[in-house]
């Protein structure tokens, strides 16, 4: 430490135990502890010394610079905005189609589907029990018919398509491919992604069909098939948006997301891909949550520790590697069903740390998603605000305004440092897939939900709303989505068409042929399923054909 | 403990998620407050039928059903089950449902049998209030 350092810490040192902690005396700190939402403490005041640490060419640099913790791009907003990109997903494939040209009419600058729970578990609408789900909470799609309909009208090699699917994104994966083919577009020009991203359905979200081993080597395979058959889509979004709704803080959605992306490569790396061949396809999905300034320096000490894992642990030489880009949502679980146009406010700063925490592509939730999925009228406002934030305050007209905060910049480093901890824990299990069957990570994530509860409960926590500022004869006035009526039915007879008019002998073929490769997991099933999904083939047909080889993963009971 | 309910052995719920709806944060949040408060608490896990719910009800021995649901398809799933505990004669169970539910369909839950509906933000301690106080006296309509 120079003189220069040392007179400065002095002085610092000096000030809060004098004028500090006088003005205390006087008036005492507002809570007994400050803490981020990762209970990391927070003190009074940042200064110089709290980033003494870092090296500002290394750690900080230039955007559009490795390690990219000030953006992926050189010039950020100024030039391109982040893509406006609400999720829709609703009823048969026609109501979301009209949902998707409401949006895009509105101000929407891509696309993004939430499929229905059948769907998304690989069971078709025709199920004896789970058909009562069919529509609901996302769109059903059964067949490739189903996926034409979903596009119809939407230009595919213009607009980007962001898909909400997991355990069953392999076949929707090719699905997608199969109807920009009979539209006559070249799977070159497709871009978009799908969600794909099954470890952290063990962990988080839950919506899982096979084992995790077989899972993941089924995600190599459709990354590999994007690298061959549509290289500008990516088939992989890691993502920490669930991981975090179900509890976990900024940190363990940093470590856990990282950890699980890392599994992903190093199980493709293990088959011979180079990992260069898949590294620059893979994008990640982050949850704002409401701390603010912790949200902002999560994306950036994200983006850091992700460039040095590529490059030092996985060798990646293709600088495109090392980025992460990253989509964000603000987060659904903040969002309160007691006065619920405050969740327009919690939205918008939400959104705001996203853009200045430099995302590429951005949700912002409705009003009412605490207690359905959006209302038209809701969406408009979501979308609204991130008109406001881009063209009204400014905030998008500087390269990440926010580096060089002290207090900014200490708490990236706070954040990759512990997010790296984590990672390094979860090596020392062997890896992701060991954390997930030993439920080390599920039970990591359930006491963080239940420390937010507490602190919740004993108004630790303050929701305003709900713990404070209550309003006793609060009426809600919020218009809420309702199921639309028939779509079962619809969609049951539709399912039935396609069975009756397609080749029954091609499709038993197909997806015979899947069934024999299958136990073979270094064997790449796309080019299969993709063959399954052009004959018409059903996402539950080709799902019941890998259940049968692979099996169930077994529900978690922990609490 | 109420005097009402001392020397008697400990409420046992089972909490249950139906269908596919993997949202599963606020059911385990309250199976660990209802654990915490001295109550014997069972979670089916995800993915249950309204079929496998009331056999984890009948072989536990259940005092209280508590069903959470996001998936939108609570009606469904709780008309079904109230159904079936009134079929297979356990209408002594207290029967509670959580999630997010659209406050207008509290009423409908109701009509098929269901006690008491929890939207999104209640306290736990408000739970393990209703629960102490209701269970082993309900009846279902």
């Amino acid at each position: 430490m120079n003189e220069d350092d040392k007179r400065w810490d002095e002085r610092v040192e000096a000030w809060s135990t004098g004028r500090v902690a006088a003005d205390y005396e006087r008036i005492p700190p507002r809570r007994s502890e400050y803490t981020t939402l990762s209970g990391a403490p927070v003190k009074d005041i940042y200064t110089h010394a709290d980033i003494r640490h870092l090296d500002p060419a290394e750690d900080i640099g230039l955007p559009g610079e490795y390690p990219y913790t000030r953006g992926v791009h050189a010039t950020m907003y100024r030039g391109r905005p982040w893509t406006i990109r609400q999720v829709a997903g609703f009823g048969q494939a026609e109501d979301t189609n009209n949902r998707y040209k409401y949006l895009l009419r509105t101000g929407q600058t891509g696309l993004s589907t939430d499929f229905d729970l059948p769907t998304l578990l690989g069971y078709d609408s025709d199920h004896e029990v789970y058909r009562r789900e069919v529509g609901r909470i996302g769109v059903a799609v059964d067949t490739v018919v189903d996926m034409h309909a979903l596009f119809d009208g939407i230009p595919l090699d213009q607009i980007s398509t962001s898909m909400t699917i997991n355990p069953s994104a392999a076949v929707v994966l090719a699905m997608y491919r199969v109807v920009a083919d009979e539209r006559g577009i070249p799977g070159h020009v497709l871009t978009g992604t799908t969600q794909n991203d099954i470890l952290k359905e063990y962990i988080a979200q839950n919506e899982f069909i096979f084992p995790p081993l077989p899972s993941v080597q089924l995600v190599v395979d459709t990354m590999e098939y994007g690298a061959d058959v549509m290289p500008r889509f990516n088939p992989l979004n890691v993502c920490g948006y669930h991981i975090r709704d179900a509890g976990a803080t900024a940190v363990e959605e940093v470590g856990l997301t990282i950890s699980n992306a890392l599994c992903y490569l190093e199980h493709a790396v293990e088959r011979g891909i180079d990992v260069d061949r898949l590294a620059p396809r893979v994008s990640f999905f982050w949850d704002v949550h409401n701390n603010f300034f912790e949200e902002a320096a999560k994306l950036r000490a994200a983006r850091r520790l992700w460039a040095r894992l590529m490059r030092e642990r996985l060798g990646a030489k293709d600088p495109r590697s090392w980025l992460m880009r990253a989509h964000c949502q603000t987060a659904g679980v903040s969002l309160t069903a007691q006065q619920p146009y405050n969740n327009v406010a919690r939205t918008a700063i939400q959104a705001m740390a996203a853009v200045l925490g430099g995302t590429q592509s951005l949700h912002t939730n409705s009003l009412d998603e605490a207690l359905s999925i959006p209302s038209e009228s809701a969406i408009k406002i979501a979308v609204r605000t991130q008109a406001i934030i881009l063209h009204e305050t400014g905030v998008a007209d500087v390269v990440d305004p926010l580096a060089g905060s002290y207090y900014v910049e200490s708490l990236t480093s706070q954040i990759e440092e512990d997010a790296l901890a984590l990672i390094e824990r979860i090596d020392a299990m062997g890896g992701m897939i060991e954390a997930v069957q030993s439920g080390y990570a599920v039970q990591l994530i359930s006491d963080s939900a239940w420390e937010q509860q507490v602190k919740v409960e004993s108004n630790d926590t303050i929701t305003v709303g709900v713990n404070a500022y209550v309003d006793e004869d609060e009426t809600q006035d919020i218009e809420i989505d309702r199921p639309v009526p028939g779509v079962m039915e619809r969609q049951m007879a539709r399912l039935a068409e396609v069975k009756r008019s397609r080749e029954d002998r091609q499709v038993s073929t197909t997806l015979r042929a899947i069934e024999k490769a299958a136990p073979d997991l270094q064997h790449n099933l796309m080019p299969l399923i993709e063959d399954a999904v052009r004959a018409r083939a059903t996402v539950g047909e080709i799902c019941d054909v890998l259940r049968g080889v692979w099996g169930h993963h077994q529900p978690s009971t922990v609490f | 403990m109420t005097s009402a309910t001392a020397g008697l052995p400990p409420l046992k719920v089972v909490i249950a998620k139906p269908g596919l709806d993997g949202h599963d944060r606020g059911a385990k949040v309250v199976a660990r407050a209802l654990r915490d408060s001295g109550m014997e608490v069972v979670y089916t896990g995800i993915y249950q039928s309204p079929e496998s719910i009331l056999r984890a009800v009948v072989q536990e021995d259940a005092d209280v059903l508590g069903l959470s649901s996001l998936s939108g398809a609570h009606l469904e799933y709780a008309r079904d089950l109230c159904a079936l505990l009134k079929e297979n004669d356990r209408r002594d169970v207290l029967f509670v449902v959580g999630g997010t539910i659209p406050p207008e369909d509290a009423d409908t839950l109701k009509g098929y049998g269901v006690h008491e509906v929890f939207g999104p933000g209640t306290p736990t301690a408000e739970l393990v209030e209703y629960i102490s106080r209701n269970a082993r006296q309900a009846r279902l309509a």
